[in-house]
């Protein structure tokens, strides 16, 4: 395993900046606030969001912003073009029209999942095709959850959403599985990709302080275990993200200068139903009887993508 | 170019030469035609020096009015194009930049709506950015489309107002006309229009600042929103302060409309963009006949000069009001906003018929006019005018024999 050079070992080597004061509009316990709030650290105060139709839009309601950058709120699916007017202007501002280095900006685009991989998904190819110097962040909480947890593109394999329910017709609720953003987009080569679990902070701290120091597209999709709609209380949304590490269900990883590397692996992989059984979306599995061919898929799908790295 | 020059230029041409003399430094292009030529032009423009700063291709219209809206947020003066289902794919974005409250031009190429797809003009598309908060001005002319782009920036730059603008032409009847332009030179511009300096906080990280966030409640959102009417409404007055000025410095001056033969005028065709001179010409020839018609043309659309058209269209007996666009089912979109205006007027017009032609380029011809003329003298004009008489019918019959899908009649 190839351990990142990071310059982060333990929790206390963390940034004390905090870019992101308190008292936000966001649900107590949403992983993917976690995921911010330390990505921020490492990116300093000069930056602008350019944020998608989501959860996070929450962030900044008028006449307030818990931020200490720049916002502006765009569409559901133009995050990323906002974001490559941002940076073309600025780089025109400092070419041509004296605009000093000091005022310059790191780009970033804060989107959810639905956004991510649905509705804006092609705006976003189209940046990394450019090459657009900018940051993604895709809090990923598999379903549209503004809108009260509906499917998306990301929902996995087996979890109840709104419009995926499971009946007795459809025991496991969503029937297709999660599309493979990461895959996708390594597919384009970024200058930098990485997924990122609110519940490893140093890892996260280090993939965003080494993405500061590149340029071009720097995409990172962070786990964002969401009380609201995968059910469960606040305070088990680190315990829900270490699961969903632990289990092997989400591979920490990064893909940099052609490699993937596995930058947190779990020892022993637990079995997928310690993460499930805790969430009120794959409830369903549980009760009222167990699903055991479902449960058993899922582990298979795990065990079969850790196999081509074990 | 340091001095005044006339040089032939189709309306896309100068389209182009509008934002090369603007001095524009961001274009993000989608191509669509009837409108290609213009960001094709650009893009060479910027790729030899010529042009000063960046041409990005995007991907769709909706990233680039996106990307045009938050460069203009970021304190650059940003022109780009598009045209028909572009429009309509953009138009969520130009919906959120109007609200952004930043300037810049946007010129579109009239070209009718799908279905069925076709690539001849008319205005249901840019009708449909009507009420998305764009200032509009419409043009006959590859000269109007040139100087309404140069007006255009000094208007949506204007602190009272910080509204993106949409100067429109028509496609093909304009966009690949050739006509006489004339360029100022570079220094009589620039002193007209000077190098972009954003008058409003721009996007920099000595001014972090959060902008379109969301809102709660109606009260809010509603003071945005009389906020946005508001600038719109000023838009208005400084169009004629800057028409003024556009006269003073280059002599030629343009009202929010434009009256041709009118003063006498029995009957009067309002009209816009390049079917005007059509229209026109109609007015001619239908004089030199011993009928008084007359003609006013809509060029100043957004915000809507009300009073303006009022005023002049208020004594006159009868009016047609020549609709290209088609709101199924109701008609004309132009026609209610004309009546609208007249409503309060003691001298208003006896007659107002609304007129629907010219739909996906469809030829306007003096039979035509007759026809409107005829129908103004009728008692009872019914309504609208659906220009589509036998002849059209037999054309339409025609192409059905030629498919075998017709009999054809012995």
């Amino acid at each position: 395993m190839k351990v990142l050079t990071g310059a982060y070992r333990k929790i206390k080597d963390l940034h004390p900046h905090e870019a992101i004061a308190p008292g936000t509009g966001l649900c107590a316990g949403c992983g993917g606030l976690e995921g911010l709030r330390m990505a921020l650290k490492e990116l300093g105060d000069d930056y602008i969001i350019c944020n998608a139709a989501g959860c996070f839009t929450l962030l900044s309601v008028y006449p307030f912003t818990p931020l200490k950058g720049s916002w502006l709120y765009t569409t559901m699916g133009g995050p990323t073009p906002a974001a490559q007017g941002v940076r073309d202007a600025l780089d025109i501002r400092m070419r041509h029209r004296g605009l000093e280095e000091k005022e310059n900006l790191n780009v970033i685009v804060v989107a959810g999942d639905g956004s991510s991989n649905d509705i804006g998904f092609g705006a976003t190819s189209a940046a990394i095709h450019r090459g657009l110097d900018f940051i993604y962040f895709c809090y990923d909480n598999e379903a549209y959850g503004n809108t009260g947890f509906q499917l998306s593109a990301a929902s996995p394999y087996a979890s109840a959403t709104q419009t995926t329910p499971s009946t007795d017709v459809h025991e496991a609720g969503t029937e297709i599985n999660k599309k493979d953003l990461f895959e996708i987009w390594k597919a384009q080569k970024p200058v930098y990709l990485a997924t990122v679990s609110p519940r490893e902070p140093i890892d996260l701290s280090n993939k965003f302080a080494k993405a500061s120091h590149l340029k071009g597209p720097r995409m990172f999709i962070c786990m964002s275990p969401c009380p609201t709609g995968w059910g469960f209380e606040p305070k088990e949304a680190q315990l829900i993200a270490k699961l969903a590490v632990d289990t092997g269900i989400f591979p920490v990883k990064e893909y940099y200068e052609g490699e993937v590397v596995h930058t947190v692996r779990p020892r022993k992989r637990l079995p997928v139903e310690k993460f499930l059984e805790r969430q009120k979306r794959f409830r369903h599995l549980f009760k009222p009887h167990r699903q055991d061919v479902v449960i058993k898929h899922i582990q298979q799908r795990v065990d079969e993508y850790w196999g081509q790295y074990e | 170019m340091k001095t005044p020059k006339k040089i032939m230029l189709t309306g896309n041409k100068a389209a182009a030469w509008g934002a090369r003399m603007a001095r524009v430094e961001y274009v993000p292009a989608f191509p669509i035609t009837p409108q290609t030529e213009i960001v094709e032009t650009l893009a060479k423009w910027f790729a030899d020096g010529t042009m000063q700063g960046k041409f990005t291709n995007m991907d769709s219209e909706h990233s680039m009015f996106m990307a045009a809206g938050s460069a203009g947020a970021t304190g650059v003066r940003v022109f780009t194009a598009s045209s028909s289902q572009g429009i309509l794919h953009g138009l969520e974005s130009l919906y959120t930049v109007t609200g952004w409250r930043v300037p810049m031009v946007i010129v579109n190429v009239s070209r009718a709506l799908a279905t069925p797809i076709t690539l001849e003009p008319d205005h249901n598309d840019v009708m449909s950015t009507r009420d998305c908060g764009l200032i509009q001005l419409h043009a006959e002319t590859c000269q109007e489309v040139f100087d309404f782009i140069l007006m255009g920036y000094k208007i949506a730059e204007d602190p009272e107002v910080c509204l993106p603008l949409l100067v429109n032409l028509d496609g093909f009847y304009l966009s690949f006309t050739r006509e006489p332009v004339l360029i100022p030179g570079e220094d009589e511009v620039r002193n007209f229009l000077p190098l972009y300096t954003a008058t409003q906080p721009v996007f920099q990280a000595s001014q972090p600042m959060a902008r379109a966030s969301a809102v709660f409640g109606g009260v809010t959102y509603t003071s945005f929103k009389l906020q946005q009417e508001l600038a719109s409404r000023n838009a208005e007055k400084i169009f004629a302060k800057t028409a003024h000025d556009f006269k003073d410095r280059f002599g030629r001056y343009y009202g929010p409309v434009e009256t041709f033969h009118l003063d006498d005028a029995e009957y009067v065709f309002v009209m816009s963009n390049s079917f005007a001179t059509k229209g026109k010409s109609a007015v001619i020839k239908l004089r030199q006949q011993g009928i008084k018609a007359g003609l006013l043309k809509l060029r100043l659309f957004r915000p809507f000069p009300s009073e303006a058209i009022a005023s002049v269209l208020a004594g006159h007996a009868k009016v047609a009001v020549i609709d290209q666009n088609l709101a199924p089912g109701m008609g004309g979109i132009t026609y209610p906003e004309i009546v609208t205006a007249l409503y309060d007027k003691k001298n208003r017009p006896e007659k107002i018929l609304s007129v629907i032609g010219g739909l996906g380029g469809k030829d306007m011809d003096d039979q035509d006019f007759r026809t409107i003329i005829e129908t103004l003298d009728k008692s009872n004009m019914g309504k609208p005018l659906f220009l589509y008489d036998e002849e059209d019918a037999k054309n339409f019959d025609r192409l059905l024999k030629i498919a075998k899908l017709k009999e054809v009649s012995s």
